[in-house]
């Protein structure tokens, strides 16, 4: 009699990631994994990430989303990992909340763009019109205002061990789930 | 400045300069000078020593209270569903039309504002506003015209029409207590012949739970109030009856309020307080001075002071205290600390009131109608009482029926009433949906209406709102959410933001730009409301919208965007003020819908 469930290859999975207005600080967290990094890089392949340069996405198991929603750009890149990660994660206070990037919220577009470009000592003060910079939104967004978002990691950034252990709980099939003390900071 | 001081200091004198009474000081100061501005804070802070932070954390909280002018005529639609439904949006267009305002709006002149308030209690003749503070009644197009000739005329609110500020019972079905009539006193005589103890033991046999909500058993909260130490105790009547939906206690007070006070005084015989209070929610002040004649007629007739009917043991007196428009302060210990002259936050519990209450002694704090109750137990003994009633839930309830149906009103039952029966006797056979107890409360559709009114099964404070046949119940929980939003404390964490993206959600899913992903997040923050959340008010703050969710799903989604998730703005448009600092329109400048 045969097996009911006859044995198949164990697929590996694949992981995308990106920053969007953010400080990088979560993606060091990723690398202040250290050996642990490399230990779950033998059971899952980067795709789109700054730590293989790859430019686009293709199909992904798993996506993370660093930084909050600033300009056309990161609505851009924050829908190719929607279109292409079957989860996608917000990662860290600016993804989650528009954190820091979000301080320029209650400030006028127009007023800030003039403070920082036209309010100095300079001949071609003006603010930069080249269509190749993309235009900033009016506010800074939380990604989950702008696609679906499956989960969240909190933290400015989340430590190494929360990313770890909610990374392990994805990969092996439990629901993650990050205890009080992987995310308390005093 | 002069004027200040001439006119805040008979203020500060009527409460001795006592801080515990700055909620108080504010209402009537704002009552004289139409808002708590920087030199009336200042002033009222030197006088009471106390910092002026203190007052902020009062004008900030409670709605009524104004730290910015909002005109010499406060105009406040209650923006209750009943309201909504009878026409109030309509009827505060044509206001805002006349005088060219937008709501929260002030007029040039400094003459009117108009905006929304939650529900004032009239939901049985409403639309209702409150116009600094007074409620006027069953609006219609031509009352709100004549109402604005009248405030551009600038007629003080005392000139006008009577009629406006008429305030009808609606007793509908009368039964043990709106019933029966009852001599001044009789009840207090009563409860002197049966004693302390034989008092208390006839509450004991009563079984009475209370009327507020809760339905916790009266006689174990004054027992456990008696018996805590202390260095003196209180009776507590919570009438900030602001439940949306709610307005019993409003006729109590208005047509019994001898009952009332008679069964504060028959708690503070048997619990040995001294003293009362009556916590009035601020859109009642139409009946503080009745009520203030009442209780002096009462000291006249020795129903209250010292050596009540003789018995030189027995001491008891009434104050009353004003609410300014914060649902929150209807949770017992919120309310304490209003009393105390404090923000309205609810405190941790355990110790609860009856043994840590009012200034951290003992304190019972009963529901007006409980109260009433404890006057019958006392003319009538707990076990003829206790046979009315079912099992658990003995003796008659009141509900206030509002909505659709043809006889509004107030219909007294025993409990164990079916939801059929009241629909029945209130004109609304044909009902599409029942909402009871308020906001906070549960929502059942026709295949439920066979449940009973009892603790055992439906249990309420007395909110009865009747939707008819082509009703959306999404707007119903719309309302709500932003009902709760607007009411949350602000205390703990889940309740604060979790109203807050509740009613986000909702506003969104009423824009058309909500997906399936919105609704199991209104699943996913019910269960994290109810379950993590400080008090009552962010623990049943759900409990309508996953019953509406549940039972009138195709309300909401008929709602939904086709897509699997869509952003609540339009992201192009959010590129327009870049656009035009930069003169750029290539098509990199723009954003498209999301493929």
């Amino acid at each position: 009699m045969n097996a009911p469930f006859p044995p198949r290859a164990k697929k590996r999975l694949k992981i995308a990631t990106a920053t969007l207005g953010g400080c990088f600080g979560c993606h060091m967290s990723l690398l202040d994994m250290d050996e642990r990094f490399l230990e779950r890089a033998k059971l899952v392949d980067f795709d789109r990430s700054p730590l293989t340069d790859i430019k686009h996405c293709g199909p992904c198991d798993i996506g993370l989303i660093e930084g909050a929603v600033c300009n056309a750009e990161n609505v851009h890149v924050l829908r190719e990992f929607r279109a292409h990660c079957r989860t996608l994660v917000a990662v860290g206070a600016c993804a989650i909340n528009g954190g820091l990037p979000a301080q320029r919220n209650p400030l006028d577009l127009g007023g800030l763009m003039r403070k920082v470009y036209c309010d100095r000592v300079d001949e071609t003060a003006q603010i930069p019109d080249d269509p190749e910079l993309p235009l900033m939104l009016d506010k800074v967004y939380p990604i989950h205002e702008i696609v679906r978002i499956d989960y969240l990691i909190p933290g400015c950034p989340p430590s190494a061990d929360a990313l770890w252990k909610f990374l392990t709980d994805l990969i092996e099939g439990r629901t993650p789930r990050l205890d009080y003390a992987h995310f308390r900071f005093d | 400045m002069a004027s200040i001081d001439s006119s805040l200091e008979p203020i500060l004198a009527r409460y001795g300069r006592a801080p515990s009474a700055l909620l108080q000081i504010l209402r009537d100061a704002q009552e004289a000078f139409d808002w708590i501005s920087p030199e009336v804070r200042s002033a009222v802070a030197h006088a009471l020593d106390i910092p002026a932070t203190q007052i902020d954390c009062l004008t900030q909280f409670y709605a009524h209270l104004y730290d910015e002018p909002c005109g010499r005529y406060r105009v406040l639609f209650s923006d209750n569903i009943t309201d909504r439904m009878a026409d109030a949006p309509a009827l505060m267009a044509r206001m805002l039309d006349q005088f060219g305002l937008e709501p929260g709006e002030v007029s040039s002149d400094g003459l009117l504002s108009i905006a929304t308030t939650s529900c004032t209690g009239m939901c049985d003749q409403g639309p209702a506003l409150l116009v600094n503070n007074r409620a006027v009644t069953r609006l219609t197009p031509e009352r709100i015209d004549a109402l604005c000739a009248l405030i551009r005329a600038r007629t003080p609110l005392d000139a006008w029409p009577s009629e406006f500020f008429e305030v009808n019972d609606n007793i509908r079905r009368a039964d043990m207590l709106l019933g029966a009539a009852c001599a001044s006193g009789e009840a207090i005589r009563a409860a002197l012949a049966r004693g302390r103890d034989g008092m208390f033991a006839e509450m004991k046999k009563s079984n009475l739970r209370g009327r507020g909500g809760a339905g916790f058993t009266t006689a174990v909260k004054w027992e456990a109030c008696r018996d805590a130490p202390g260095e003196a105790r209180y009776v507590i009547c919570n009438a900030d009856e602001g439940e949306p939906g709610t307005f019993k206690d409003r006729v109590l007070l208005q047509s019994y309020a001898g009952r009332v006070f008679e069964g504060m005084a028959i708690a503070g015989y048997v619990t040995g307080a001294k003293k009362g209070f009556l916590y009035l929610r601020g859109e009642y002040s139409y009946l503080r001075a009745p009520l203030e004649a009442k209780l002096a007629e009462m000291r006249r007739e020795n129903l209250l002071g010292d050596a009540i009917c003789g018995d030189p043991g027995f001491s008891f007196d009434i104050e009353i205290h004003m609410g300014a428009g914060a649902y929150i302060c209807g949770e017992e210990t919120a309310l304490i600390e209003s009393l105390e002259g404090k923000a309205g936050k609810p405190r941790i519990r355990p110790p609860f009131p009856a043994t840590h209450g009012y200034l951290g002694q003992p304190t019972v704090v009963n529901n007006v109608e409980t109260l009433c109750k404890a006057t019958e137990i006392a003319i009538q003994g707990g076990v003829f009482y206790a046979g009315q009633g079912t099992q658990q839930s003995t003796g008659t309830k009141i509900l206030s029926v509002s909505g659709d149906c043809e006889r509004p009103g107030l219909y007294e039952y025993p409990f164990g009433v079916s939801i059929a029966q009241v629909l029945e006797d209130c004109g609304a056979e044909n009902a599409f949906a029942v909402q009871i107890g308020g906001a906070a409360g549960c929502c059942l559709a026709p295949h439920e209406f066979d449940r009973r009114i009892a603790f055992e099964d439906v249990p309420t404070a007395g909110a009865f709102m009747v939707f008819g046949q082509g009703r959306d119940m999404f707007e119903t929980a719309l309302n709500f959410a932003n009902f709760f939003e607007h009411e949350s404390c602000g205390f703990c964490t889940p309740c604060r933001v979790g109203t807050a993206v509740i009613a986000r959600m909702m506003n969104k899913i009423d824009a058309g730009h909500g997906a399936r992903y919105e609704l199991n997040e209104l699943n996913r923050l019910d269960v994290l409301l109810r379950t993590s959340s400080h008090c009552g008010l962010g623990q049943n703050a759900t409990m309508a919208l996953r019953d509406m969710m549940q039972k009138f799903a195709p309300a909401f989604e008929r709602r939904l965007s086709l897509k699997d998730f869509e952003p609540g703005f339009d992201l192009d448009a959010a590129l327009a003020e870049a656009r035009a600092l930069t003169g750029r329109d290539d098509a990199a400048a723009h954003l498209g819908a999301d493929s």
